[in-house]
């Protein structure tokens, strides 16, 4: 039998803690205890809660949101941050999660979509940082300017697998814009 | 943080010690310390400033997401926006950006040659790029307000300004917040560890604290001035 999956929820409403606590009840999901609020020591509690699914409700994390998601990432890397959204919340901040669980989805759909969270894209123990050959040829050319329909025809490939690839160098580099994105080119002496 | 936001009634020093950051924002509104017990509302008044105005901006720095309820907007006079955007505009440009730069070129002169040259490229081309787009706000959509504030030739106007979309303002916007967070990015994963420690810790705290700054910039700017300028445009005060 395959173990279960540790979940902690961050969310200060009983009523919806409670929601989402009733419908996982009889999954595969072991709840840890909840927490109402977000501790400064978040990380390292998470390094010894060891969760597999932080389910959290955005408008907690202090800002800057990205640099503490980082930090949460950094601290439990295998996890799966998931926001827990009720209420709006700006969509470039979405991004940043694995998923997004919206309380008015339908309560089957609930447990369904955190297990899929959890199957990982790739196996993060082995998670490579360097740059494929593709993904470097990619980055020269984001560095240099060109948008991704340009890196499509260059290479013969179609804009969604050069959209595929940028997120991708992204994620290993952790670098977004195009101007970083340069410097990162020529500090590993890709470009001149 | 879970929110019950900033009233007039709240001690003054009480706001300011609950999100210190907001000290960055007083000069931006002309406010200066030692205000006693004095709550918002009685240090607004001295200064003759908008309290519903300045809860506002005091709200937004403090929390995250926050903005006015459509009735608190309705209600709010945003004219004195602009002159608080083009404050802050002075403020990046004259004291965050050069307090940044003072310690990137130390940085740089101490990561070697090459390393050196990329770092003053990409914050020189960061720079030329905040100071086009703080001009182009300055220029096509900070009128906008003054204009939708100008009663007087009501039916000329109307329909005919070309109010930006909020979306393209915040393209521009997180492309300057990103290109910070990767400069972070690029300082503590890539650049050589024996660079001046302190140096680079004042470096990064710079960028991240000018990086919040920002977002909660763009947010005033995207959230409440474009929809203000389009509210003032179909329903202009009596």
């Amino acid at each position: 039998m395959k173990p279960k999956t540790n979940l902690l929820i961050v969310e200060p409403s009983d009523i919806i803690r409670a929601g989402v606590e009733a419908l996982l009840s009889d999954e595969q999901f072991s709840l840890l205890a909840p927490l109402r609020d977000y501790p400064a020591d978040l990380p390292q509690r998470l390094a010894r809660m060891q969760p597999d699914v932080l389910l959290i409700n955005p408008t907690l994390i202090p800002s800057p949101t990205r640099l503490q998601l980082a930090a949460l990432a950094q601290a439990r890397p295998s996890m799966a941050v998931v926001a827990l959204v009720y209420q709006y919340v700006e969509p470039q901040l979405l991004d940043s999660f694995k998923t997004v669980l919206d309380i008015r989805e339908q309560g089957s759909h609930v447990a369904q979509r955190l297990r899929e969270c959890c199957q990982p894209e790739r196996d993060i123990v082995e998670e490579n940082y360097e740059l494929s050959d593709r993904e470097t040829e990619v980055l020269l050319l984001v560095a240099q300017g060109c948008s991704s329909k340009e890196i499509a025809d260059r290479l013969h490939i179609s804009i969604h697998t050069v959209n595929t690839h940028r997120k991708n160098i992204t994620h290993k580099t952790g670098i977004k814009s195009v101007a970083g994105l340069a410097v990162y080119a020529m500090l590993h002496n890709l470009i001149n | 943080m879970k929110y019950q936001p900033f009233t007039s009634h709240i001690k003054m020093a009480d706001v300011i010690a609950a999100n210190h950051s907001l000290l960055l924002v007083l000069p931006r509104l002309g406010i200066r310390l030692g205000f006693g017990e004095q709550s918002v509302k009685e240090v607004c008044d001295r200064y003759q400033l908008d309290v519903d105005f300045v809860l506002l901006i005091f709200n937004v720095y403090t929390f995250d997401n926050y903005l006015p309820d459509s009735s608190t907007f309705a209600a709010t006079n945003l004219q004195p926006l602009v002159p608080y955007l083009q404050s802050s505009h002075q403020y990046y440009l004259n004291e965050r950006l050069p307090h940044i730069k003072r310690h990137l070129l130390n940085v740089a002169a101490s990561a070697g040659d090459r390393y050196g040259a990329i770092l003053r490229q990409f914050f020189a081309d960061y720079e030329k790029e905040v100071e086009d787009h703080f001009s182009f706000e300055e220029q096509h959509i900070f009128p906008l307000l003054k204009a939708a504030g100008d009663t007087d030739n009501l039916p000329q106007r109307r329909g005919r300004q070309a109010i930006p979309q909020s979306s393209h303002l915040a393209h521009n916007h997180s492309d300057l917040v990103d290109r910070l967070t990767d400069l972070t990015s690029i300082m503590l994963k890539y650049v050589p560890g024996d660079c001046l420690t302190e140096e680079l810790n004042e470096l990064v705290f710079g960028v991240m604290q000018l990086s919040s700054d920002l977002e909660k910039h763009a947010l005033l700017e995207e959230k409440l001035l474009i929809p203000y300028i389009r509210q003032m445009l179909q329903h202009p005060m009596p």
